[in-house]
């Protein structure tokens, strides 16, 4: 029992970073509708920076993680502002390979800058665990960036959720999302409120980096990004594609998956076992979990 | 009758393309022309061509967006190894082309199956829904190939899971994949293994099942009122997509003496995505372009040595961003608008 528990407490961490990765990927799909590819190679730069700022130059963490966050946010900006703009117009396929072009171009930018050498993040909490329950020999321990993890990750549902909901932006950000041209017809900007959602998501996947790696799933390396930015987007789309919860739960679940898929199936069919839960719900519910069903019309 | 012609000439100039550079490059090759890279590089392309031309039936004359096609390609592989290791261990056929043929039929059966068996869910879902479901389809092979351990005993195949303990002679070992394969494929045979998808893919797309998969793909609603059953001609087209893949999967298996199921995973589906949509969508000689040029883009880069892969990724941002830039476009049609001007002229003297 108290194992089965420490499995799940390591997959509702894995699973809170997946979730953090998949707000990203769908608040920028249901604004832009598109699938942006390069996002998981944000959350290698933002770890990077992060990394950067606390091993060479010895900075608080703290610090650390606002610099990622910063420097993701403008690089999120940047690339919108760059490769997906002038798209707007273009086929949604012309969009993803864009978005490939960019996440090949960032990988590589960070090899040539930081080696492809994998780096060993340094850990922004002490390692000490917490005990939660004892029985003999056995103890269920948290450690401190578990509890960081998670509670980071209601923070920023609860946070983005409210912002959505309840500020002008997030309003103008929910009209762009159902009908572009209807809501540029109500006098909202519509190339700000993407470069906004741009902005949010960039900056959620700087946290996720930092999260990722200090949370030790991932060592550092260019490549970093990709694996985790290929899941996320399975949990954005798992939980309904466009919805911020949906987003929430598909995360969660999918690291709770892929953590127990490893410990109580095949620690090498952990992925495959991932994906095909993943084919078996959208079979039963092709939208996703929590994603709205839109009736075709003739 | 203009029309039949036009798409006679059309085709022609494909297959043209395609012959032209088969004879310049082995005319290359022949007169010691050729790099030892370059010409290790040939049967490769031949089997991206392939991929390429197999892909573009699903994303752009079936319209579903598929993001596993490498997992084909690694069925293909693997079973092309097997089957040819095991004919020459059963049937003792020892000539090299006959095997090779053979294991590019048995890739392709299996491959076809494969995708016949993803495409009954596959293809009940829209979308961007279609593309994931794809990208795990290809994911699932690349875990599944991961772990298999195949071992020729004899005229017997050992098939095993997760355990190298199997008798005979090792074909297959798990994330090591296949080692110690003859190198069977030439260059001869990729070309005619490209000629044989560009006939099967011009003549199912000017079929009248050709025509069924498009309309299917143009309007789903006005296709199905028609009386088209687009959900068969759907899997018509994927599965021909597989099996042509599952092929130049096999071909690539010959090529190299060993290869692992790493080498197909989801950045080779995306690569050849790239292909099709750097080479027009839908247009079955810009995918045949596409695969060649951008194949040899990185060799041809080599002096940029630490920077090529970060300039491929440049220069395919700014080839997508030239393509779809109103300013190019602009100039492009004036540029077209000439011809098909003079070509008005010639139809009003005729």
């Amino acid at each position: 029992m108290i194992t089965f528990l420490s499995h799940v407490i390591k997959g509702v961490n894995l699973g809170s970073v997946y979730a953090v990765i998949a707000l990203g990927y769908t608040m920028v799909y249901g604004v832009a509708k598109m699938l942006n590819f390069a996002h998981g190679d944000v959350i290698m730069v933002g770890a990077y920076v992060a990394f950067c700022i606390m091993y060479y130059l010895g900075i608080n963490p703290v610090i650390g993680i606002l610099g990622a966050v910063i420097a993701c946010t403008i690089l999120g900006m940047l690339i919108e502002r760059l490769a997906y703009k002038p798209l707007r117009q273009a086929t949604s396929l012309a969009v993803l390979i864009t978005a490939i072009g960019m996440s090949y171009f960032l990988q590589n930018m960070a090899q040539l800058i930081w080696s492809s050498n994998p780096k060993s993040f340094p850990s922004i909490l002490s390692d000490s665990p917490i005990v939660l329950y004892e029985k003999g020999a056995q103890q269920l321990t948290m450690t401190p960036i578990n509890i960081l993890t998670i509670i980071s990750c209601i923070v920023i549902m609860i946070a983005l959720t409210l912002f959505i909901n309840k500020t002008k932006i997030g309003k103008a950000m929910r009209c762009v999302s159902e009908d572009k041209g209807a809501a540029e017809l109500m006098g909202i900007n519509v190339n700000l409120t993407i470069s906004i959602t741009f902005a949010i998501g960039s900056a959620l996947a700087a946290i996720a980096g930092v999260l990722l790696c200090s949370s030790g799933y991932a060592n550092l390396s260019p490549t970093t990004g990709s694996m985790p930015g290929i899941k996320a987007f399975t949990a954005a789309v798992f939980g309904g594609i466009g919805s911020i919860p949906g987003a929430m739960l598909g995360g969660i679940l999918l690291g709770l998956i892929e953590i127990l898929g490893k410990a109580y199936v095949s620690n090498e069919l952990a992925d495959a076992f991932v994906f095909a839960v993943l084919i078996v719900v959208l079979l039963v519910k092709p939208t996703g979990l929590l994603g709205k069903k839109v009736h075709e019309k003739v | 009758m203009k029309r039949k012609y036009k798409l006679f000439i059309g085709n022609l100039i494909t297959y043209l393309i395609v012959i032209a550079a088969f004879v310049v490059c082995q005319s290359m090759i022949e007169n010691g022309e050729m790099s030892r890279s370059m010409r290790g590089q040939m049967v490769p392309i031949c089997c991206y061509v392939v991929m390429a031309i197999s892909l573009n039936l699903t994303v752009g004359i079936s319209g579903e967006l598929s993001l596993g096609h490498a997992g084909f390609m690694s069925i293909g592989a693997f079973t092309g190894i097997t089957g040819s290791a095991w004919l020459l261990a059963r049937f003792n056929i020892d000539d090299k082309i006959i095997r090779l043929l053979l294991s590019l039929v048995v890739g392709g059966a299996f491959a076809g199956f494969a995708g016949f068996l993803i495409g009954i869910p596959v293809l009940r879902l829209r979308g961007d829904y279609l593309a994931i479901v794809t990208l795990a389809f290809g994911e699932i092979i690349r875990n599944i190939l991961n772990c298999l351990y195949v071992s020729l005993d004899g005229p017997s195949l050992n098939i095993a899971f997760n355990s190298a303990d199997i008798p005979g002679k090792m074909l297959i070992k798990g994330p090591t994949g296949a080692t110690g394969n003859p190198k069977l494929a030439t260059f001869a045979v990729g070309f005619g293994l490209v000629l044989f998808t560009l006939f099967v893919v011009l003549n199912l797309k000017n079929s009248r099942a050709g025509r069924a998969i498009m309309a299917g793909r143009d309007n789903r609603i006005a296709a199905e009122s028609m009386g088209i059953n687009v959900t068969k001609y759907k899997m018509i087209a994927f599965v021909t997509s597989a099996v042509l893949a599952g092929m130049a999967g096999a071909l690539y298996g010959a090529n190299f003496s060993s290869f692992a199921a790493s080498k197909f995973k989801f950045d080779t589906s995306i690569l050849i995505l790239v292909f099709v949509v750097l080479g027009g969508i839908g247009s079955i000689r810009g995918s045949v372009i596409a695969a060649i040029v951008l194949t040899l883009l990185p060799e041809l880069l080599r002096e940029f040595d630490d920077y090529r892969m970060l300039v491929y990724a440049v220069v395919l941002i700014v080839m997508m961003l030239l393509t779809n830039s109103p300013f190019v476009k602009m100039i492009a049609q004036r540029i077209t608008g000439v011809f098909k001007k003079t070509e008005k002229e010639d139809g009003a003297n005729a």
